[in-house]
């Protein structure tokens, strides 16, 4: 084996280095003065001097601010050294690059390549503080190891003999059966039951790969058993959650636009006739918790590959993101065991996400981050990916007897055995172990390739049927396809990345970026030419039959042999039975300050509503050149737009707006009206860049607690019910949705739950981009008008989490109000009456008016005795923070003045203010006196600061 | 007259040909792209083209370094190619990663042969991928066809490795066409108005016959007006400031 080492030259500066240099000042270490990073590249084979030389100077080495070694370089005198490598079976994607760029040099003696990172730290560095730094940032030992002296990396994989392994659950009693599914299989007893006596009636035993396939098919992850349990609450009795809130609100309105729904692996709407969009949001929050970087990475991947995978198969056009966190400033010492730092775990997730969705060329336009403790275990990752698809392809194709399967993309490795299971389990100290083989290294380049080559297949009409590979491998991808006909299976011709994977861990990996697809034998080899060309992976390793049956082989040995009815309608609807009390919170008992100053500016500095620029700059939002109103606007490019809104054809104004809502403060009183928030929040978004209600579909994400605990379901029933009885009334319909339940995180005899969270995101479409509005204040002199009534509603606001309340009187939703006056702002906006426009949520009048000011760079003033209300409100603290739903501000030029008030009559709305010159908010009260005065610069600054990391 | 033919070249991971396309076609040229092997096997032929890009993206993923990989399928088997058809007078642009393949396969800076690079495109100072909108200011007197006529640019930068590097004298020698300024357009503005720490705020720069060109930041994804980030606040214009560089491309290659 040779050895090549590659360092950024002395006399340049290293920014990776520096990176690492502030996160180890961050952690409060100040020992290390100095840190060098060194790439360290594993070669095997028989490789001559001047080969390695070559491959060094003209692949590995940048000619200008790099320099090399061949040699194993020991740590210079006063060097700590420390030197981390992936764990074996764990890819680091850079090999098969270095591979192909050592072949392209004309060498071939390179057998194989593995890749190690070397860190020298200098500085008076004790064994603690070392061991501090590679647990807290170096080593994740989920995914890596630190290289021992002694260590040899080995770069022979190992071998597989074949051998059935039968599991004789013929004759278990229940321990026994509970035995076998936990840990491994995560079924409860009753479903274990049932598959004994399936088994018992064939008078066999099942062999492993069988009761994996059952387990995958029926995880709470692929098969959403809560969603579709039959439910009592109290006197309720809800049969189908699912169908009788969500899918119903889409029943019920019933929209001509909607081409595709619940039926797919994203929604489908009508975009303009020609073309169609579909939206798809994930959640990848377990393999987050453990492995950031990686399980984020693979998040954004596995979205992306739905929208790929849907109708005959879409282009990805928009990525968005949500993250939920416990916060960067919590203390180290206080973590639970087995817990990695929430500062650690979002700086991974947003390089994870931003690796990959970057790579892919799909522009991050929408998203959020929130921060809670209770999210300190169980960080929340959203991935959300939106598609475009000529209008005639966007129903799901159909597989004909003796089509072949065929596997596109990346190959099989050991990533990810166990995935499904594992995201439908709770996280508890040891998860760490029992789930490294869960958490993979994305390839994000195998994807795009993928991807580009997909998409001219499909316009050539080369496949009958598309399908993504995903949480549950070719198990969960092939049994689905294969359902309506059946399918044969050879599972010794799907790639492998290395050998040594036994028939089951073939068929249940879930390593990434690939796809199935469904192909007449007539078109085989012009598609195996387009791939070929394309330089992408695709094989055969099987065929559609007609005998809806799940059969599989390996090396000619029959390894399943399962009925496709029993091992997708054979599990029974579960019983669950739920409860819900309303809590109750102190109430606040605080006297209103005189000057409200630092209360706004304590609000702006809250994680969840400081300036989120740091994540935002480092996606790529432009790719594509779609993006009309970008995440940042304004007068510095830096305010906080409400939604993203894109133009995907160049040829056409048609535009698409995207938004998300999310509030899991008012879950703490009531999951309904967090819901009910969520979906007004998704909407006013939309509205409040110039879309309206005609035409917009939205998403639904639950991520919940432990849904076997009564209190937790019964929060989930509220939230449900609540997207029915406001979605229907606003006409927006559901066209898609998932959830990820189990969010917990044992610590012995306590379990931490995420609070209930409920992400709606919203994608609607409008005739003309070109008349979008952005939330920045445009000139002094306009007037503000306020839209919408104002409610003594503080509970879960972030004013009264500033004072260290929760508060009772959580923000309502009323939606046929709502409804009238978001169609009349829409109106307004549409005839171009209104020069900006921010919607209000956390913080209210105060956060709206200030950031419209600060990215407008201009002055606000506003007077709050003019501020309609919905009830009476005695303090003006509570005016200006109120959190109440269904609100806008916006600016009108005074010429515009009668024309926009004439549109708004019949709806509550009043002139609360103007912008100003001056650079300052100011902000009077009901008796006159001036409660706030403000300069903009320092607001942006109490916003800006906190995530200028 | 026949169009101006464009052939954009591809590898795995390009991902700017959409916007790439569209900027050409705008300028009333038709667009072909080939992935580089397929150049390699003949199925399309460079001297079909006047105008050659390399669109941005992250080529085999970045791996090892910013565009390496597909420099050396470029420097090792192309190479010769594509000097014969910039000798013929032709168009090559290359744009983000395609400036970072140009210089890397020793097509840039075009002076001194290809036998070393003199210099390099590495990682920003600020150690992040950087997706923000920038001021450049134009060298008239570059002889860079691409850019004939025009003084300023405003368009977005998207990368994470466009620090530009290289010794005094090469820089000395360097054809600079774009340079980093503030928005009044000042030199030596700092980060992030030079979003990278890019040498002499370079941005990008020609070879010594101004017929190839290649830059950082992205022409292609300002044509129209509402890609502008402050569209909704200033004035409107026709088009965006990138479409400019080319039509210029395209006007030139109808001499051909």
């Amino acid at each position: 084996m040779r050895r090549i080492e590659v360092s950024v030259k002395e006399e340049y500066n290293d920014p990776r280095a520096d990176g690492l240099e502030k996160d180890i000042l961050d952690l409060g270490i100040t020992a290390v003065s100095r840190v060098r990073l060194v790439n360290v590249y594993l070669l095997d084979g028989d490789i001559s001097d001047s080969e390695l030389e070559t491959i060094c100077r003209e692949l590995l080495a940048d000619p200008i601010v790099e320099e090399y070694t061949h040699r194993e370089a020991p740590a210079p005198a006063g060097a700590r050294l420390v030197e981390v490598a992936y764990n074996p079976g764990v890819m680091d994607p850079v090999e098969e690059s270095v591979k192909k760029g050592i072949t392209d040099l004309g060498i071939d003696s390179v057998t194989a390549v593995r890749t190690a990172q070397k860190y020298l730290l200098w500085g008076d560095i004790s064994g603690e503080v070392l061991q501090s730094i590679c647990d807290k940032l170096l080593v994740n030992s989920v995914v890596q190891h630190v290289v021992s002296e002694e260590e040899r990396v080995t770069l022979r994989s190992a071998t597989y003999n074949f051998s059935l392994e039968k599991i004789d659950i013929e004759n278990m009693d229940d321990a026994a059966l509970m035995d076998l599914s936990n840990n491994r299989f995560w079924l409860n007893l009753a479903e274990m039951k049932i598959i004994q006596d399936y088994f018992r009636r064939l008078s066999r035993a099942p062999t492993d790969v069988e009761l994996e396939t059952i387990a995958q098919t029926w995880s709470e992850h692929c098969i959403h058993k809560t969603f579709k349990a039959r439910i009592t609450l109290g006197k309720e009795v809800v049969d189908n959650l699912m169908k009788s809130t969500i899918m119903r609100v889409t029943e019920e309105l019933d929209k001509p636009w909607c081409l595709s729904v619940f039926k797919d692996n994203a929604g489908v709407i009508d975009f303009d006739g020609r073309y169609a969009v579909c939206f798809k949001v994930e959640t990848h929050n377990h393999p987050s918790a453990v492995e950031p970087y990686g399980g984020a990475a693979t998040g954004i991947g596995g979205v992306i590959r739905d929208p790929l995978g849907t109708g005959m198969g879409s282009k990805p056009i928009a990525n968005t993101d949500v993250f939920c966190f416990g916060p960067p400033d919590f203390p180290h010492a206080e973590l639970p065991k087995g817990v990695l730092h929430p500062r650690r775990i979002f700086k991974g997730v947003r390089a994870g996400v931003a690796d990959y969705g970057n790579r892919m060329g799909i522009a991050t336009l929408n998203g959020a981050v929130l921060f809670d403790e209770r999210y300190l275990g169980n960080p929340l990752v959203f991935c959300g990916t939106v598609g475009l698809m000529p209008r005639h392809m966007s129903q799901q194709g159909r597989q004909s007897t003796g089509d072949l399967v065929v596997v596109v993309g990346g190959k099989t490795g050991r990533d990810g055995i166990h995935g499904v299971t594992f995201a439908s389990g709770e996280l508890n100290k040891e998860s760490e172990d029992i789930s490294s083989s869960s958490v993979q290294i994305g390839n994000p380049i195998v994807e795009k390739k993928a991807l580009d080559a997909i998409l001219k297949a499909r316009d050539l009409g080369l496949y009958s049927r598309i399908q993504d590979c995903g949480g549950g491998g070719l198990s969960s991808a092939v049994g689905e396809v294969g359902e309506t006909t059946g399918v044969r299976v050879d599972l010794e011709k799907v790639p492998l990345k290395y050998a040594g994977l036994s028939y089951t861990e073939i068929w249940v990996s879930e390593s990434q970026e690939r796809m199935l697809l469904a192909v007449h034998p007539d078109k085989l080899n012009q598609i195996m030419k387009l791939f070929s060309d394309e330089d992408v992976e695709a094989t055969v390793i099987g065929e559609f039959t007609d005998d809806k049956r799940l059969q599989l082989y390996y090396q000619g040995n029959q390894v399943a042999d399962l009925d496709m009815d029993f091992v997708h309608n054979g599990l029974p609807q579960l019983e669950r039975k739920a409860e819900w009390e309303l809590p109750r919170h102190p109430e606040p008992d605080f006297p209103q300050p005189a000057d409200l100053e630092d209360d706004l500016k304590a609000i702006l500095t809250a994680w969840n509503v400081c300036s989120k620029e740091w994540v935002i700059r480092q996606y790529d939002h432009e790719v594509q050149g779609g993006s009309v109103l970008k995440p940042l606007v304004g007068e510095a490019n830096d305010g906080p737009g409400d939604a993203a809104v894109l133009q995907p054809l160049p040829d056409s104004n048609k535009g698409l707006i995207i938004s998300n809502g999310i509030n899991p403060r008012y879950g703490d009183i009531d999951t309904y009206w967090m819901a009910a928030s969520a979906i007004d929040e998704a909407l006013r978004q939309v509205i409040a860049v110039g879309g309206n209600l005609e035409h917009i579909a939205l998403l639904d994400n639950f991520c919940w607690g432990n849904p076997d605990k009564p209190d937790r379901l019964g929060d989930l029933v509220r939230a449900a019910q609540a997207c029915y009885d406001i979605a229907v009334v606003y006409g927006t319909p559901f066209i898609s949705g998932k959830d990820s339940l189990n969010n917990e995180y044992e610590t012995g005899a306590e379990s931490i739950c995420i609070p209930p969270t409920l992400l709606i995101s919203a994608m609607a479409v409008v005739d003309d981009a070109g008349k979008a509005v952005s939330m920045d204040c445009k000139q002094a002199g306009n007037l503000i008008y306020i839209i919408g009534d104002t409610y003594n509603e503080m509970g879960g606001s972030h004013y009264l989490a500033i004072h260290g309340y929760t508060g009772n009187s959580v923000p309502k939703v009323r939606p046929q109000e709502g409804k009238k006056l978001m169609n009349a702002i829409a109106d307004t906006m549409n005839k171009g009456l209104v020069m900006a426009c921010h919607d209000l949520s956390e913080g209210g009048i105060g956060v709206a008016a200030a950031e419209m000011a600060f990215a407008g760079g201009l002055g606000m003033r506003i007077d709050l005795a003019e501020v309609p209300l919905g009830e009476s409100i005695d303090r003006d603290d509570y005016i200006l923070f109120s959190e109440s739903n269904t609100r806008f501000l916006a600016e009108v030029a005074p010429e515009d003045k009668e024309q926009f008030e004439k549109m708004l009559s019949g709806t509550p709305y009043a002139g609360i203010g103007k912008v100003t010159d001056n650079g300052k908010l100011e902000v009077y009260g009901r008796n006159g006196q001036k409660l706030l005065d403000a300069s903009i610069t320092d607001l942006k600054e109490a916003w800006q600061k906190p995530l200028r990391w | 007259m026949a169009k101006v033919k464009v052939l954009m070249l591809r590898a795995p991971g390009t991902n700017c040909d959409f916007e790439t396309q569209v900027a050409f076609e705008m300028a009333g040229a038709e667009v072909d792209s080939a992935l580089v092997t397929g150049l390699f096997r003949k199925e399309k032929h460079l001297t079909d083209y006047q105008i050659m890009i390399i669109p941005g993206g992250f080529t085999y993923g970045d791996d090892i370094s910013a565009g390496k990989i597909m420099a050396n399928e470029i420097r090792l088997r192309l190479g010769d190619d594509i000097r014969k058809f910039v000798d013929d007078g032709r168009l090559v642009m290359g744009v983000c990663n395609g400036f970072q393949v140009l210089v890397k396969a020793r097509i840039l800076p075009g002076f001194d042969g290809r036998d070393s690079q003199p210099m390099t495109l590495t990682a920003n100072d600020s150690g992040k991928f950087e997706c923000r909108w920038i001021y450049l200011k134009i060298n008239e007197d570059s002889p860079c066809v691409f850019t004939r006529g025009m003084h300023r640019l405003y368009i977005p930068v998207n990368h994470g490795e466009g620090k530009l590097v290289a010794s005094p004298d090469i820089l000395d020698r360097l054809n600079v066409v774009v340079q980093y300024t503030d928005a009044t357009g000042n030199l030596q503005a700092g980060y992030p108005h030079n979003p990278n720490g890019s040498l002499r705020d370079i941005a990008g720069i020609c070879d010594p016959t101004g017929r190839i060109f290649a830059l950082m930041p992205h022409p292609e994804r300002f044509l129209r007006w509402t890609q502008h980030p402050r569209w909704t606040r200033e004035n409107p214009r026709d088009t965006g400031d990138g479409l400019q560089i080319f039509l210029n491309a395209v006007a030139w290659a109808k001499g051909i």
